[in-house]
């Protein structure tokens, strides 16, 4: 299986890269346009700023390449966000591949802490990429921003108030924890993925 | 709702770690990957692996190390030691390293902390503090509390946030090697005046004092070496008398 992981300015790819590798898995880290288009599955992770990557993208050709994908894609985290209508990191224009915003974690009381970081379970779980059993099951997130429950959200978790840890419309894949460092658990959703 | 996070420290040496522990079935008990393995597997949160080795030699082998500790586990990782500027950063979050924890550097040059915020961003900046109770003072203290500061446990965490400090993770060497609990209060007022986690170290000796210390010491995480190397208590039995006594962690 040919697995290509979208190589732009962000940071936490490798991270990606290895967990493929312990999955037993050899991909692909490549801006090329044609490995990209002819991989069997394509991977978009990535941790930064969303006005910067986006930039980084546009100027690369990588934004319409990325929209215009057939095969199953992951985006992963700041990958997720990017693949939004609009995010408030930056005032930033991004894919528009899910018709939904990015907004800024909002404290409530001291005890909301931003970025939200750490373990948090997964509800609600409701796509390919997740079996019954994951429901409940913690994974590992880092984020200041997120996206809010939608007609796309395909697995909800609770910071400040419910909002979409997984996204998916199509062929497009989203998840706003980190599989890659999400344990065992983190390691069966990739397999979901690379079983699509 | 969040998970409280437990944390298991490991002193490398020369790539080695310098802790000798009680496993049973293990190949080689100074392997740092192998430990943290089996830490991982036991249902550690997250790791802290700390180079103790101060030779030029000694950071590239513990470079070397990050690399193998990335490929091998997939729980998120904590490097610190001897990060004095943004080129180490650089290089061990290049090697595979989720975050960097930064100490004595931070206090010597707190602009280290702007800098790592502004390249990489908060989420990557560990603080470590090394404070004493002195004299109703929490005294800051430098090269692994050998060297006394006039700065104190709260401005300086409250200096280290505002420069973007994702974490501020305490230890108090008035409890560290006492195992009679964590310094519960005190963690509670840094917790209270900070907005960023406060990860709790120093003093842990049974279950009740991690029980403790994220109810009353209100904790995001809680940081150990000694209790887990040497097999005094076991990460998953530890979690699952958290979870009966009712505080949410990940299982």
């Amino acid at each position: 299986m040919d697995i290509a992981i979208v190589k732009y300015n962000a940071g936490n790819i490798y991270s990606v890269d290895y967990a493929l590798k312990r999955l037993g898995i050899e991909p692909v880290i490549t801006a090329d346009p044609e490995l990209l288009c002819k991989a069997d599955k394509v991977i978009f992770p990535g941790v930064g700023h969303a006005g910067s990557t986006m930039n980084h993208l546009k100027e690369h050709k990588l934004d319409e390449l990325i929209r215009n994908l057939k095969q199953p894609v992951l985006g992963i985290c700041l990958g997720m966000q990017l693949m939004c209508r609009y995010s408030e990191e930056g005032e930033t224009d991004c894919l528009g591949i899910f018709d939904t915003d990015v907004k800024l974690f909002i404290p409530q009381k001291h005890e909301d802490k931003v970025p939200h970081m750490g373990w948090n379970a997964l509800t609600q779980v409701n796509s390919a990429l997740f079996t019954e059993d994951q429901e409940n099951q913690f994974v590992y997130f880092v984020h200041s921003y997120y996206v809010p429950v939608n007609e796309y959200t395909a697995a909800t978790t609770g910071y400040i108030q419910p909002f979409s840890a997984a996204l998916h419309k199509d062929n497009f894949y989203a998840t706003q924890f980190h599989p890659e460092k999400s344990g065992r658990v983190g390691e069966a959703i990739l397999k979901n993925f690379l079983n699509l | 709702m969040l998970a409280k996070r437990i944390i298991p420290c490991l002193d490398i040496k020369d790539g080695k770690t310098v802790k000798g522990i009680n496993f049973v079935n293990f190949r080689d008990a100074g392997d740092p990957v192998e430990l943290g393995a089996q830490y991982s597997r036991d249902g550690a949160d997250e790791l802290v692996y700390l180079d103790i080795t101060a030779s030029h030699e000694g950071r590239k082998t513990f470079t070397e190390l990050v690399k193998k500790v990335a490929a091998n586990i997939n729980i998120p990782f904590t490097v610190g030691g001897e990060i004095n500027e943004l080129t180490d950063v650089d290089r061990l979050l290049s090697a595979g390293a989720d975050k960097v924890s930064i100490n004595s550097s931070a206090l010597r040059n707190p602009d280290l902390i702007e800098q790592i915020a502004k390249n990489f961003g908060s989420q990557v900046c560990v603080v470590a503090i090394d404070a004493n109770l002195e004299e109703g003072m929490w005294r800051c203290y430098l090269n692994g509390g050998r060297i006394p500061t006039e700065k104190d446990l709260f401005t300086w965490a409250a200096e280290a946030e505002s420069l973007g400090a994702g974490e501020i993770l305490f230890t108090s060497m008035t409890h560290d090697g006492v195992k009679e609990g964590y310094a519960d209060d005190t963690l509670a007022q840094l917790a209270g005046s900070l907005h960023i986690p406060v990860i709790a170290s120093g003093g842990a000796g049974k279950k009740e004092h991690f029980r403790d210390t994220f109810i009353n010491g209100k904790s995001d995480a809680a940081l150990a070496a000694s209790v887990f190397h040497f097999g005094e208590i076991g990460i998953r039995e530890l979690k699952d008398y958290l979870a009966a006594e009712g505080i949410n962690v990940r299982k």
